[in-house]
């Protein structure tokens, strides 16, 4: 009854209707709008104002070489999609291989509490170095290839996902642990029927700041020397004063990024489903 | 559903279940105190606490906050150890958790990722005992508790009542020697906490094992129980134990006789003197 009397109704109460709609929910029309809005102060800048192109480049030429370089051949090192599955690479091996280590041992020095008390100092002091810091040293040991860039990736995604594990385990409620205790369960199935669980909302908060950190190392590492790279090309594009290509690999950056985050979030949807109710 | 009637352990004598028998009890408690330590010296929480409980009995302890009544069940439940005194269940001492307690917390502690029917079988994977019948026998516990459309439910998707019915459930499915229940309605509404008192009442005279009921409710003691141990604060010693010789099987309708005022107003009074706090 409802759809016919939508469909039937004359044009301006089906206006009506939309314009309730986009009332209640204000942010489905205000959001574009304020990209729309940006994009066209962007171009006013370039375009109207002169603003030139070795400062700003205008849009549409970013655009034009953002479709350039991804209408090149996927092997072909002067256009983007070579570049891009080096860092993409680069940043999935990293962030894997830190957040592993990073759940594994937040499980570790939290379990064996010796262990934690002795090693926290430590785990501290490295966690307030700013870890880019270790990239050149990174070119000394590994070279110029994948190893370097994985391992400083890794060294950054770990952090997060070790942290949040640690405050994971502290939080298992303590009913939890003593419906447990009182049942007499061992510690292998408390752990992994109790307190892992309840570790995953936080686990999937270090995943979650992980894969945005994971680009931030995979592109650090490649500032520092590469031979491939999104890094790489954005080094290249700065020196040559090529601002236009330069936006665009940035615009790719953002892509990606958004989309591991988005991949974490999809993951976290499906093992997780049950937190934040 | 087992009635925790020992058929080796009858004699002549035991069918007289009303009153104390001279079977050995369940639970023996004597002397028990217990100390924590604190920033100026101990507190101590419990103070020579001696009391038995019978198989198949249900007492409750009543009290305030903070007379102790949790850490009581904490030590009975071979949680905490206790700091003096004696303790046994079935003749041994107690000096860890037994497995043959289940307790009834005061939050329902369902695991969230796990549905009711899984929240059930939980403590029967703990011990490691998973039985082709298990599934079986936790989907009669759902029909029990009065939730049987409900198995395949996650947490989140029930009410606290309901999600209360399940902890009851998972404790039943253990076929502990004695449950224990530490405030677990207090959470609730006063709508819901009667309905569940009713419903513990009907579930109980199904299961009929032993239960250690705690409440600072002093009505939902005397509904429920066969005996009340009021227990006094700072530090926590027993008051008086009362029998409560009110017919059973009871409903709600027992709360309007003058036998159960008198007993409501004898234990408020017992309390109140007692709880030189206020």
């Amino acid at each position: 009854m409802v759809e016919s009397a939508i469909i039937d109704a004359p044009a301006s109460t089906k206006g009506r209707i939309l314009a309730q709609a986009v009332r209640r929910r204000p942010h489905v029309w205000l959001s574009p709008l304020v990209f729309a809005g940006l994009i066209a102060l962007w171009w006013s800048a370039t375009d109207v104002f002169g603003v030139p192109a070795y400062v700003l480049p205008a849009p549409e030429a970013v655009l034009g070489s953002l479709v350039a370089g991804l209408a090149k051949g996927p092997f072909d090192p002067s256009g983007f999609w070579l570049h891009t599955g080096i860092t993409v690479w680069e940043a999935i091996l990293g962030f894997v291989l830190g957040s592993v280590l990073g759940a594994g041992l937040g499980f570790a020095l939290s379990h064996w509490r010796l262990l934690g008390q002795v090693s926290y100092p430590y785990i501290v002091a490295f966690q307030a170095l700013p870890k880019v810091a270790l990239a050149p040293l990174m070119v000394v040991w590994f070279g110029f290839g994948l190893e370097g860039k994985v391992f400083i990736t890794a060294v950054i995604a770990f952090f997060p996902v070790l942290v949040n594990v640690i405050a994971g385990y502290q939080a298992v409620e303590p009913e939890r642990l003593e419906l447990a205790r009182a049942c007499r369960a061992s510690e292998w199935a408390t752990l992994s029927k109790i307190i892992v669980p309840s570790c995953l909302p936080f686990l999937f908060a270090g995943l979650s700041s992980a894969s945005v950190l994971a680009i931030l190392g995979a592109i650090v590492g490649e500032f520092v020397g590469a031979r491939a790279g999104l890094g790489m090309l954005l080094m290249q594009y700065n020196q040559s004063l090529e601002l236009a290509p330069l936006f665009a690999v940035i615009v790719i950056l953002g892509v990606i990024g958004c989309l591991m985050n988005y991949i974490v979030t999809l993951f976290e949807r499906r093992y997780c489903y049950w937190a934040r109710r | 559903m087992a009635l925790h009637a020992d058929v080796g352990d009858l004699k002549a004598g035991d069918f007289d279940c009303g009153s104390p028998s001279n079977a050995p009890p369940l639970i023996e408690a004597r002397n028990i105190s217990k100390a924590f330590a604190a920033p100026h010296g101990e507190v101590v929480a419990l103070r020579d606490v001696s009391f038995d409980i019978q198989r198949g009995e249900f007492v409750s302890i009543v009290g305030q906050s903070g007379c102790g009544k949790s850490t009581l069940m904490r030590i009975i439940a071979g949680l905490i150890p206790r700091s003096a005194g004696s303790l046994t269940m079935d003749g041994r001492q107690i000096d860890g958790p037994t497995g043959e307690c289940a307790i009834v917390f005061q939050a329902p502690v369902l695991l969230p990722w796990r549905n009711t029917l899984d929240n059930i079988l939980l403590p029967l994977e703990f011990r490691g005992v998973r039985r082709a019948g298990d599934v079986a026998r936790a989907r009669d516990l759902l029909q029990t508790v009065g939730l049987k459309d409900f198995a395949n439910a996650h947490p989140y998707e029930l009410s606290g009542g309901m999600q209360q019915r399940v902890a009851i459930a998972r404790a039943l499915i253990q076929d502990p020697q004695l449950i224990l229940m530490d405030e677990p309605f207090g959470a609730l509404d006063a709508m819901s906490r009667e309905q569940m008192n009713q419903e513990l009442l009907r579930i109980w005279t199904l299961a009929g094992n032993t239960v250690i009921f705690i409440t600072h409710s002093v009505a939902e003691a005397v509904l429920l129980s066969d005996r009340v141990i009021a227990m006094s604060a700072r530090p926590g010693t027993i008051a008086e134990i009362i029998e409560i010789s009110l017919p059973r099987p009871r409903d709600l309708s027992v709360i309007n006789t003058p036998e159960f005022g008198a007993y409501t107003q004898r234990l408020r009074r017992l309390l109140n003197a007692e709880g030189t706090m206020f």
